[in-house]
């Protein structure tokens, strides 16, 4: 049988504020346990939440970023469940008039194809603490200092249908979040969180498959690798006969599979209602549109100007303004070299996202400036170095070697264009390797590259590779 | 609408309340009332009312995102049954 994926997501995103959303407690990551964790977040009797109005102003740029509606009017409900990392015994949460209603966000999946994702809502709620379950005498120790951060919880509608379309979308917000500065997207420090709803259902059939709910997911790869684990799990069960249950599985990235956690068909059981300690929250359409005016140049527009600009694929464009600090580092490195912007992409995506993938540096903290990068791409350009000999300056510069200048004066990497200087070389080496000569006159062009790789081994790789080309198919002509 | 003892029960554990069986009986007919009261209500038209979210007709008022607390963690936990490095201990959670 042949069968169909339906994924919907629920990103959670701490949003970037100094203060909690109820507190003015600080939300700096990683203090000491329990330091930031005021009377308010401890849920003391007789204190009362004062909503931050930075969380609001953050969520509200959400909205208008995806195109949705703002809620004039929001308001707060409790959710009520027990758990040590909660002291209040409820969360506050908004449940039925949500601050972000309907949106849509385009992802873009390679080969110029796109798919809208509708967003059902957005709304803001305040974190929980950590439960730490490492040994203290079989206790479990809780950290209060996460309780009360604020977080705005994105829904999508279950308009993916591949963990690959998954993956996209989440990165989109990712991108999208951070672009508009309400969430540094760490999601090693848990800032950026992802629970991925799954389901299967046989082709062609209306109704949706019984789904599961996927925890856990702290990287885009396990996101994916999760998804395609469950929608394999899902379907075994089914075409053996059984049935899936409607249940919360915890990835497990050491074992490489999703597990059941316990049952939460009663820990569903929230019992939401309006928060007697908070007002519904009103906003005209004033402080909306002002809010709207600090919008800055989203992604999809920032693409589309690369594409047209700089006449990049769409594919190098997603690369290249996945973040902000990336796009804004190409345009530097493009203004500076002035040279051909199709060459410059492929260096920016590639020669130094590896390195600052490698070495888990930030592009803000490279040690290879747009400047450096730009006075290389320069002596390609006017011919001083070649591409090869490029990435060897690359990696000095990297090093902290100096500029582009400095490290092919150091090293002598200078291209010998001087034709005289390569005829010579290619002398020699044919007249020292005349059996090799003879082979290729008779028939064998593949020790070519024979001829080729012995001038570069002895110029170490500096002699134009065009001039070498030429003349050595000159010299071999002759006998 | 009214509660059975089984209703009861639910309620009572999720919102962590014990209940005797004693008087079990009392409080299903007394949330069962509170309930029959809710349906009593229902019959009224609302069409074109604002469901009201709050008794004050006011809206929340926003603080500006200043930190104002600073750290007394030590007066909080002691009054904490058990602390260790920082951290409030509590019965181990099983998940």
């Amino acid at each position: 049988m042949q069968w169909e994926t339906v994924i919907g997501l629920e990103i959670h995103a701490q949003l970037a504020t100094k203060s909690k959303i109820f507190s003015g407690a600080s939300t700096a990551y990683g203090a000491e346990p329990n330091t930031q964790a005021c009377n308010v977040d401890l849920g003391m009797p007789g204190v009362l939440p004062v909503l931050n109005r930075e969380a609001v102003c953050m969520a509200v740029k959400f909205g208008v970023a995806i195109g949705a509606k703002v809620a004039p009017r929001s308001v707060f409900a409790r959710k009520n469940y027990f758990y040590p990392d909660l002291p209040k015994g409820y969360q506050i949460s908004q449940m039925e008039l949500p601050i972000v209603g309907v949106g849509k966000l385009t992802i873009n999946l390679g080969d110029g194809e796109s798919k809208v994702i509708g967003i059902t809502r957005a709304h803001l709620e305040e974190d929980a603490g950590k439960s730490l379950h490492e040994d203290f005498h079989g206790m479990t120790g809780i950290d209060l200092n996460r309780a009360g951060t604020p977080l705005l919880e994105i829904v999508s509608e279950p308009d993916m249908s591949s963990a690959v379309e998954a993956v996209a979308y989440a990165k989109k917000i990712h991108a999208l979040v951070r672009y508009i500065e309400i969430c540094d997207g760490n999601m090693a420090e848990g800032s950026f969180r992802c629970d991925a709803n799954v389901s299967v259902r046989p082709k062609g059939q209306e109704k949706l498959g019984t789904r599961a709910e996927l925890k856990n997911l702290n990287s885009f790869r396990f996101l994916e690798k999760a998804i395609n684990l469950e929608v394999e799990r899902q379907i075994d069960i089914i075409e053996s006969g059984g049935k899936v249950a409607q249940e919360t599985r915890l990835y497990d990235a050491d074992r490489n599979e999703t597990r059941s956690m316990r049952s939460k068909e009663e820990a569903n059981d929230y019992r939401y209602f309006p928060d007697p300690d908070l007002l519904p929250v009103e906003l005209d359409d004033a402080f909306i549109d002002a809010i709207r005016e600090t919008l800055p140049e989203l992604p999809d527009e920032k693409r589309q100007r690369f594409e047209a600009d700089y006449v990049l694929s769409q594919q190098d464009a997603v690369v290249l303004t996945a973040s902000r600090e990336l796009a804004d580092y190409y345009e530097a490195v493009v203004a500076t070299a002035q040279t051909d912007p199709k060459i410059a992409a492929n260096w920016v995506s590639g020669e130094l996202a590896a390195a600052l993938n490698k070495e888990a540096v930030d592009v803000v903290n490279s040690p290879v400036t747009a400047e450096l990068l730009a006075g290389l791409l320069k002596r390609i350009a006017d011919q001083t170095i070649s591409g090869k000999i490029a990435k060897q300056v690359f990696e000095a510069m990297w090093q902290g070697e100096g500029d582009a200048d400095a490290v092919i004066e150091a090293k002598g990497l200078k291209q010998i264009t001087d034709s005289g200087a390569i005829e010579k070389l290619v002398d020699d080496v044919v007249t020292t390797n005349p059996k090799q000569a003879e082979q290729y006159r008779s028939g064998k062009d593949k020790l070519f590259g024979f001829f080729v790789g012995q001038v570069m081994k002895e110029t170490k790789g500096k002699a134009n590779p065009q001039q070498v080309n030429e003349l050595l198919k000159k010299r071999l002509a002759q006998d | 609408m009214s509660l059975d003892h089984a209703d009861v029960k639910k309620i009572a554990h999720l919102a962590r309340v014990d209940v005797s069986d004693e008087q079990m009986e009392s409080i299903a007919k007394d949330l069962s009332n509170i309930l029959g009261l809710v349906e009593q209500m229902s019959a009224v038209d609302t069409e074109g009312v604002v469901p009201m979210a709050h008794p004050l007709h006011m809206a929340q008022r926003l603080r500006s995102d200043e930190v104002t607390e600073t750290d007394a963690r030590e007066l909080f936990q002691s009054i904490a049954p058990q602390t260790e490095e920082g951290l409030y201990l509590v019965p181990k959670v099983i998940e």
